[in-house]
C-alpha cells in the first residue's frame, strides 16, 4: 500500500488543523528526550492526515468523518472525579494489581504499586521518562513497524501509561490491571504503555476502560508488548466505555522464540470502538491467539483490525472473533495474515463469528491472506446468524421465558471466547460483565 | 371434576399442511394413557401443538390444560402451568451449563407460580439424588446440556429434567426409543415414581415393551391424525399381533 501521496490541496479538516496547532503549542512540554520521536511521528501523520474510507485498513471506520472535532488534551483531574473512580466496577472483584489511571493522569493514591512480586517493575511512564529511564526511551515507539496514522498520532501525543517489566522467568501471578476512568470533561486521552517479558517469564495484563454514558471523551490508546523467547503474556482489553466516547486503540506485540501471547478484547460499549492489533511472530514457535468479543447495541460500531506478520517456521496464529449485535449496531473484523518467505510450517486460522439480535444490525467482514511460502496453512472463515429458533424453544418448553432463553443463548455464544480465560475468577467476572451487559437490552 | 388435559375436536397444520383432523383426547389426573400409531400419524406433532412449538397452528378445535386454554398461554407459560414435554430428539445446547439450565428453569416456573425459589445447594442435592435413581453419572451433567451424550442419555437426560421440574402432564415422545433394555427399566422406574393421584402420564410409543414397566390405565391408536380407538392395556398386545393395517385403511 505504501503512503498516499500527499495532496497538498487538500485542505485539512478542523479536527487535523487542530491536532497540528495543538502538537505545536506541546512542543516545550514533557521529557525531552521524546521530542525527535514525538516529531517524527506527528510528521508521518501529517503526509496522511486522518484515515478515511479509502485507506484500505480504515475501510468501515472512517476516523477523518467521525473525528468532527478534537476535544482539549486532558488536565489534571479534580478530587471529585478521582473520587468517583473508586467505584470503577470493571473486574472489581477480581483479585487484581490495580494501578489506576483518571482523566488521562495516574493516580498513584488509588494504585497499588506495593510488595511488587520479584521480578516485576512497574512505573507510571511519565515516572520512567522523568527519572531518565534509558530502557524505556530505548524501545517506546520501536517494538514495531506500524505505519498508521491513529498510532503515529498516539506517538506524537502520548501522555501516561505505564511500563511494566517482567524479569527473566518471573512468573507473575497476580493479574495487573490498568483501570483507565473517564474523567469529568470532555477530553482526549493518550494513553501508552510498554511491557517487556523477558525469557521465559509469564504475566497477566488487563487494561479496562470505563467512562460514563454521557460524557464525551475520545480515547487514544497504545500498548507496545515485548515478549522475549519463551516469554508468555495473556493480555486481556475490556472497554466499557460511555455511549458519546470515541476509543482508537493500537496495540503492538513483537514475539520471539516460542513466546506464546493470548489476547482479549471485550467491547461492553462505546459509541465508536476501534482496536487495531499489529503481531510480530519473529521467530519460531511463537505463538499468538487473539480473541475477542463484541456485545453492542444502539448505534454503538466497534472495529477489530488484525495485521498478523508470520515471519519465521513453525509460528502459529489463532483468531476467533464474536460479535453479538443488537439495534442498528454494526461489527466490522479485518484480519490480514501474512506470511514472509520461509515462513515455513505456519498455521494461521481466523475465524469471525456473528449474531445478528435485530435486522438492523450489520455485520463487515474482510480476511486477506498474502502467502510467501508453500509450506503452510492458512485458514479463514465467518458466519452471521440469529439465534437458533428451536433452541429458544427447547429452553421456553422447561418454563424459560423468551428473553432469559435468548439471553442464555447469547452468552453461551460469547462464552467460547471467556472459556479460553486463564483464570477462573477472571472468567467468572467476564461472564458476569457480559451477563450484565446483555440483560440491559430487557 | 374437571380434565388434566381436555382435547376436543382439534385441527392443527404445519406449513399449511393439516396433520391433526379432529383430535379428542381427555386424560385425568392419576391416569396414563399410552399413545400408539404408525409413523407420521402425528404422534409428536400432538405433542408440539400441546407444548406451542412455532409454526405449529390450531385451525380448529381446542385444547384445555386443567381447563385453562393452552392456545392462550406461550411456551414457557406452558410448561410454568404444569406441561412438560419429553422430546423424541431432545436438543443439544452448546455453551450452556446443564445446572445453569436446570436452575434458571425451575425457578422460572416456581417464580411464574408465585412460589419460592430453590437454593442452589437444595437443587444439587435434588439433582444428585435423581441423578442415582436414573444411574446417571454427575459428571455428565456438569457438561453443556446433552453436548455429546448418546440417544439414550438424552434420554435419561429429558426424564431427570421431568423429574425436577414435577409437571402436572408428562408427555413423554418416544421417551423409550434408543433406550438399551436395562436403561428401559431405569428410566421407567423414574417415570413410575412421577405416578401419582394428581398427575397425569401420556407416554407415546411404538413398543408394548415399555408398557410391561409403565403400565397405562388406557391406550389409544392414533392414525392419520386423530384417535381411532381406544382400550385397556390389552389394546397394546393386540397391536403388537396386527400392526396398524386395519386402522390405515379405516382412516383413508
Ligand atoms: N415442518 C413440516 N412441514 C411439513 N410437514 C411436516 C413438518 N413436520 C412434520 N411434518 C409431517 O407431519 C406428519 C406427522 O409427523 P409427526 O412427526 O407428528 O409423526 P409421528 O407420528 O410423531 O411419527 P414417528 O412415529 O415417526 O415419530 C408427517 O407426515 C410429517 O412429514
Ligand atoms: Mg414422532
Amino acid at each position: 500500500m505504501g503512503h498516499a501521496p500527499t495532496t497538498p490541496t487538500r485542505k485539512l479538516t478542523d479536527a487535523e488543523a487542530r491536532l497540528a496547532e495543538i502538537f505545536a503549542t506541546q512542543q516545550s512540554a514533557g521529557a525531552p528526550q521524546l521530542a525527535k520521536l514525538r516529531t517524527a511521528a506527528f510528521d508521518a501523520f501529517s503526509r496522511t492526515g486522518l484515515p478515511n474510507r479509502r485507506d484500505e485498513a480504515w475501510k468501515y471506520t472512517d476516523l477523518r468523518a467521525l473525528l468532527r472535532d478534537v476535544k482539549p488534551l486532558a488536565t489534571p483531574p479534580e478530587d471529585s472525579a478521582k473520587q468517583s473512580a473508586q467505584n470503577a466496577a470493571v473486574l472489581a472483584g477480581v483479585a487484581t494489581r490495580r494501578i489506576v489511571f483518571v482523566g488521562g493522569y495516574f493516580v498513584p493514591g488509588l494504585s497499588d504499586l506495593g510488595d511488587l512480586e520479584t521480578g516485576l517493575s512497574v512505573m507510571s511512564l511519565s515516572g520512567a521518562l522523568a527519572k531518565g529511564d534509558a530502557a524505556t526511551t530505548a524501545q517506546i515507539g520501536k517494538v514495531g513497524k506500524v505505519d498508521d496514522p491513529a498510532f503515529a498520532l498516539n506517538t506524537a501525543f502520548m501522555g501516561e501509561g505505564v511500563v511494566i517489566r517482567v524479569g527473566a522467568g518471573a512468573c507473575i501471578d497476580r493479574p495487573i490491571q490498568l483501570v483507565f476512568v473517564a474523567g469529568a470533561q470532555p477530553a482526549t486521552y493518550f494513553l501508552r504503555s510498554l511491557v517487556i517479558v523477558e525469557k521465559g517469564a509469564r504475566a497477566t495484563l488487563i487494561e479496562s476502560f470505563e467512562g460514563e454514558t454521557t460524557q464525551e471523551y475520545h480515547v487514544n490508546a497504545a500498548t507496545e508488548v515485548v515478549l522475549e523467547s519463551g516469554a508468555s503474556l495473556e493480555r486481556l482489553k475490556i472497554s466499557r466505555e460511555g455511549a458519546a466516547a470515541m476509543h482508537v486503540s493500537t496495540f503492538v506485540a513483537s514475539l520471539a522464540a516460542d513466546a506464546q501471547l493470548s489476547d482479549f478484547g471485550f467491547n461492553l460499549g462505546g459509541g465508536v470502538l476501534r482496536n487495531q492489533s499489529f503481531i510480530a511472530l519473529n521467530e519460531p514457535g511463537a505463538h499468538a491467539a487473539l480473541r475477542g468479543a463484541n456485545i453492542l447495541k444502539d448505534k454503538e460500531h466497534a472495529d477489530a483490525t488484525l495485521f498478523l506478520d508470520h515471519a519465521a517456521e513453525r509460528s502459529e496464529s489463532k483468531a476467533l472473533f464474536k460479535s453479538v449485535l443488537d439495534n442498528s449496531s454494526q461489527a466490522v473484523f479485518q484480519g490480514k495474515i501474512l506470511v514472509r518467505p520461509g515462513a515455513q510450517k505456519t498455521d494461521a486460522r481466523m475465524m469471525a463469528r456473528t449474531l445478528l439480535l435485530s435486522e438492523g444490525a450489520q455485520a463487515y467482514c474482510k480476511p486477506e491472506l498474502e502467502i510467501f511460502a508453500d509450506d503452510v496453512q492458512c485458514a479463514h472463515g465467518s458466519t452471521v446468524g440469529a439465534l437458533d429458533e428451536n433452541l429458544i424453544f427447547y429452553l421456553m418448553a422447561r418454563g424459560i421465558c423468551q428473553a432469559e432463553a435468548q439471553s442464555l443463548l447469547t452468552e453461551a455464544f460469547v462464552g467460547e471466547v471467556i472459556d479460553a480465560v486463564e483464570k477462573r475468577s477472571v472468567r467468572e467476572a467476564l461472564t458476569a460483565l457480559v451477563s450484565e451487559r446483555l440483560r440491559l437490552r430487557q | 371434576m374437571t380434565a388434566l388435559l381436555e382435547i376436543r375436536d382439534l385441527k392443527a397444520e404445519i406449513a399449511g399442511k393439516q396433520i391433526l383432523n379432529g383430535y379428542d383426547l381427555t386424560v385425568n389426573a392419576g391416569e396414563v394413557h399410552a399413545i400408539m400409531g404408525p409413523n407420521g400419524s402425528g404422534k409428536s406433532t400432538l405433542s408440539y401443538v400441546l407444548s406451542g412449538r412455532p409454526g405449529y397452528t390450531i385451525t380448529e378445535g381446542q385444547a384445555l390444560l386443567a381447563g385453562a386454554d393452552l392456545s392462550q398461554m406461550s411456551v414457557d407459560e406452558r410448561a410454568a402451568a404444569g406441561l412438560f414435554l419429553a422430546f423424541q430428539y431432545p436438543l443439544e445446547v452448546p455453551g450452556v451449563a446443564t445446572m445453569t439450565f436446570l436452575r434458571a428453569a425451575l425457578n422460572a416456573q416456581r417464580k411464574k407460580r408465585g412460589e419460592e425459589e430453590m437454593s442452589s445447594p437444595d437443587l444439587i442435592k435434588r439433582v444428585k439424588e435423581l441423578a442415582k435413581i436414573l444411574d446417571m453419572d454427575m459428571e455428565m451433567l456438569r457438561r453443556p446440556v446433552n453436548v455429546g451424550f448418546s440417544g439414550g442419555e438424552k434420554k435419561r437426560a429429558e426424564t431427570l429434567q421431568m423429574m425436577l421440574l414435577e409437571p402436572k402432564l408428562c408427555i413423554l415422545d418416544e421417551t423409550d426409543s434408543g433406550l438399551d433394555i436395562d436403561a428401559l427399566k431405569v428410566v421407567s422406574n423414574g417415570v413410575n415414581q412421577l405416578r401419582s393421584k394428581d398427575r397425569g402420564i401420556v407416554v407415546i410409543t411404538h413398543y408394548q415393551r415399555l408398557l410391561d414397566y409403565i403400565t397405562p390405565d388406557v391406550v389409544h391408536v392414533q392414525s392419520a391424525g386423530r384417535i381411532v380407538r381406544t382400550g385397556g392395556k390389552e389394546l397394546a398386545l393386540e397391536l403388537e399381533e396386527t400392526g396398524y393395517a386395519r386402522y390405515q385403511a379405516e382412516a383413508a
